[in-house]
This record gives structure tokens, sequence and C-alpha cells, in this order.
């Protein structure tokens, strides 16, 4: 099934169209993983949960995300995992493990090629990772911030690291890319942490200005640790704009757990759930759907996970859907923001990770 | 070099692998061809047939046979 709905263009459906392919897809990944995952099982047993009682995917269980640092989650034998993904938890924390086999891995790259395309076109552009390349160096097992550079990195056409492995930014390497490039559109990639701190930080210090008012930057994992230096959205921007002219900028909200179902951020300021996933809103008293504009726990759901019963979990962050189906931008379905994480949570956001290492 | 030996040699420098191994190999079916190298050998192919591949054909690009008739979208045969 998740071959027909690759088929869909990833911001098409309305919500009773959507609304019916999700529960679909759902249900049957959650008996999948009923069938599959004897952990999975358990729990859903243990909560007295009867698939025949869910008229729609807002009845199907949760999993708090954290499970997966507690417990191995799979519903794939030993032999057939292809990579094991690892969330950025820090020294002291834990990290969540999830386990692909080669269907999973390749549908996340597939989803994440489509919803991305909604943004950049999908033909190729020069690409600056704001970030190290010993991220990627074990390719077995990967951290968020490996994977998120990987899956992008098809959007690459000639690609560049703009840090050393010491993350100090590399002048040179730069300015032979652009040099190199120069008048094309460049798409610019990195940890928002990273971009700030490494990346525009840098910038400010040296003379040298760059002209990037062509090019695009995608950037992810958390705002966290730019709270702590009260940097807001529309200041990340506005100052990137500044110093290099860059204006095309989208933020993206996404996780390991679920990696390939990123929500991207419009021309208009919204993270966007394409026909691959969905948010759903949760008070914390009850844990019943919030209304829109009403702040609540964000519960994510994604119809790519086979190999784990990572489809509908409950995250540690706050958020609010601000509408559906009727963005000015045009794209359907449900547009919402990330308020950060709920208090308690822990410090768990991609590019948060480098910096309690610090 | 024919086109034949220059794509078979992308394959085999990038992956590390021999050329007995190339005949109906699949991407993933080698610990090498995993994303990491999918994305070196779509570069080697890329500057040695001096050619620009879209998205989407990367990610049709699922084994070696399948690559040489993708190749054929730019011109190149093999």
């Amino acid at each position: 099934m998740f071959n027909e709905i690759l088929q869909l263009s990833p911001f098409s459906l309305s919500k009773s169209e959507k609304e019916l392919l999700l529960t679909r897809r759902l249900s049957e990944l959650t008996n999948h993983h009923i069938k599959n995952c004897p952990e999975y099982a358990s729990i859903l047993s243990g909560i007295g949960f009867d698939i025949a009682e869910c008229g729609s995917y807002y009845d199907l269980p949760f999993l708090p995300v954290s499970l997966f640092k507690e417990l191995d989650l799979k519903s794939i034998t030993q032999e057939e995992i292809f990579k094991v993904m690892t969330s950025s938890g820090t020294t002291g924390q834990a990290v969540s493990k999830i386990y692909l086999d080669k269907t999973t891995a390749n549908n996340q790259q597939k989803a994440l090629a489509k919803i991305v395309s909604e943004f950049t076109g999908s033909s190729r552009m020069p690409m600056l990772i704001i970030d190290s390349p010993s991220v990627i160096k074990n390719r077995t097992m990967f951290s968020a911030r490996g994977a998120g550079i990987l899956g992008f990195s098809i959007f690459g056409a000639d690609k560049a690291y703009a840090l050393n492995d010491d993350m100090e930014i590399d002048l040179p390497a730069i300015e032979a890319f652009f040099e190199k490039h120069s008048g094309k559109r460049i798409l610019l990639f990195g940890f928002t942490f990273m971009v700030w701190s490494h990346f525009y930080k840098e910038l400010l210090k040296i003379k040298h200005r760059f002209d990037l008012h062509n090019g695009i930057l995608i950037h992810g994992g958390g705002w966290k640790k730019l709270v702590g230096e009260s940097v807001s959205k529309s200041e990340f921007k506005s100052k990137l704009t500044d110093i290099c002219g860059l204006n095309d900028i989208h933020d993206y909200y996404g996780m390991v757990e679920q990696t390939g179902c990123i929500y991207m951020e419009c021309e208009h300021g919204h993270l966007h759930a394409s026909i691959f996933s969905d948010v759903i809103t949760r008070r914390h008293i009850d844990f019943s759907p919030c209304e829109f504009g009403e702040p609540g726990i964000v519960q994510v759901v994604s119809v790519l996970p086979e190999s784990y019963p990572g489809h509908s979990l409950l995250t540690e962050d706050e958020g609010v859907i601000l509408g559906e189906d009727d963005c000015p931008c045009g794209r359907k379905g449900k547009y919402f923001q990330i308020n950060g994480r709920l208090k308690m949570a822990e410090i768990r956001g991609c590019s948060d990770t480098y910096a309690v290492n610090r | 070099m024919t086109n034949l030996q220059k794509y078979e040699n992308a394959f085999i420098e990038t992956l590390g692998i021999e050329q007995n191994q190339t005949t109906n190999l699949e991407y993933q079916a080698i610990p090498e061809w995993d994303s990491i190298g999918h994305m070196s050998l779509i570069t080697a192919l890329e500057d040695v047939f001096d050619i620009m591949m879209d998205t989407d054909d990367i990610i049709d690009f699922s084994s070696f046979e399948k690559g040489k008739e993708l190749l054929k979208k730019y011109d190149v045969q093999i």
C-alpha cells in the first residue's frame, strides 16, 4: 500500500481523503506490528486495545517516543537488520535505537525526496553541508544528524562540508565551493544550532561577504539551544539575510524515530504535514485531541515504519495545529508550529546534542 | 574505454568490489552499496559521463542492470 501513496503528490489530499488513507495504512501497520513485535503486542493487549473499535487513525494507540530508548523494539529478525539509527542523546542520556530493514530504509528516502522536492524542485543543486564530514563515519550505525545529512544528500549535485573535523569553519573550502558554483542556486543544509553558531557567527567575524541571495537553506533539529541565546525564528532568518543575502530559508521538524517524514516550513512560516504523516495535538489531562489553535502534546503518525513499531508516537514536544487544507501557500494537509519541548523532557534535538557535549 | 567499462569501473571503484560481482548486483545487496555508497556511485557516474541525474532517477537506480536503462535517458548507451 505504501507504493500507492508514493504515487500521490505529497500535499494533494484534503482532510477526508487523507483520513481514509491514513486510517487504512496505519491500521495495517498496527496489525503488522502486533504480529511481528512481541513487545508491541503485549503493550497493546495490556491496554486492552481492540483494533475493531477503531474508526479512525485518531483512535490507534501511540507509544511514547522514549520507549525506544528503553526497549529494542523491532518487527524484523536480527538477520533483516540493515541499519540502526540512533537519536542524538548525549552523554548520560539513553539513546533511541531504530532498526531498519531495506524496505523501510528505502521508503524513508523516497518519502523524503518527494516531500523536499515540493520545496526545492526536482533538479539537484550544489550543496554545502553546514557540518563536519566526521558525522557519517560509521556507516552501519548513524546518528540523527548523520541520517539527516545523508537523506538530504540526494538533492546535492556537488557536495562540500563547511566545517572541518574539529567543527571549525573551513573558509578556504567554502570560498572555493562558492567560486566554482558562482551564479548557481546553491542548497545549504545543516542543523539549526550549527548553522547559527558555526556558520552565521563565523561569517560575522570575517570581512568577506558571500552572496547567497540565490541560495536555499534547509535546517532542522531543534531550537532549544538557540532559545538560550535568545535567537528567535525571525531573527535567525533576518540575520542570515543580512549577512549573505540568503532569504529562501526553511526550517523542518522531524525525528529519527520517524525518519523520512519531515515537516517542512513553507513560505508562510508554517510546518506542513505531508500525506506520509500527520500530527495530532493532545491535551495533557486526558490525551484527547486538541482543537486547532490549542497547544498540546504532539503525536506523530507515519505510514513508513514497517521494521519497527514507530508508526504512531507521542513526542516530548508541545505544538499547535494552526489549520488544515487552507494555508495560503496552497499545500493541503495540516499546518502547525512547534512551541518547544515539554517541561521535564530531556534535551535531545539533533543540534542540541552537540550543544550539550561542549 | 567503452561505456560499459566506464560504468563497471564506477561500481568497482566506489563500492570497492570485484568485476565479477557487478552483474545482477542490486542496491543494498552488499554492505558497500548502501545509501552512502549509492551517492558516491552516482557522483562517479555523473563525473565519468558528464551528466546530472534527477533525484527520481537516483532513487530508481536499484540495480546494476536498472542503472544501464536509466542512463539511456541521459544519452549514455551502455
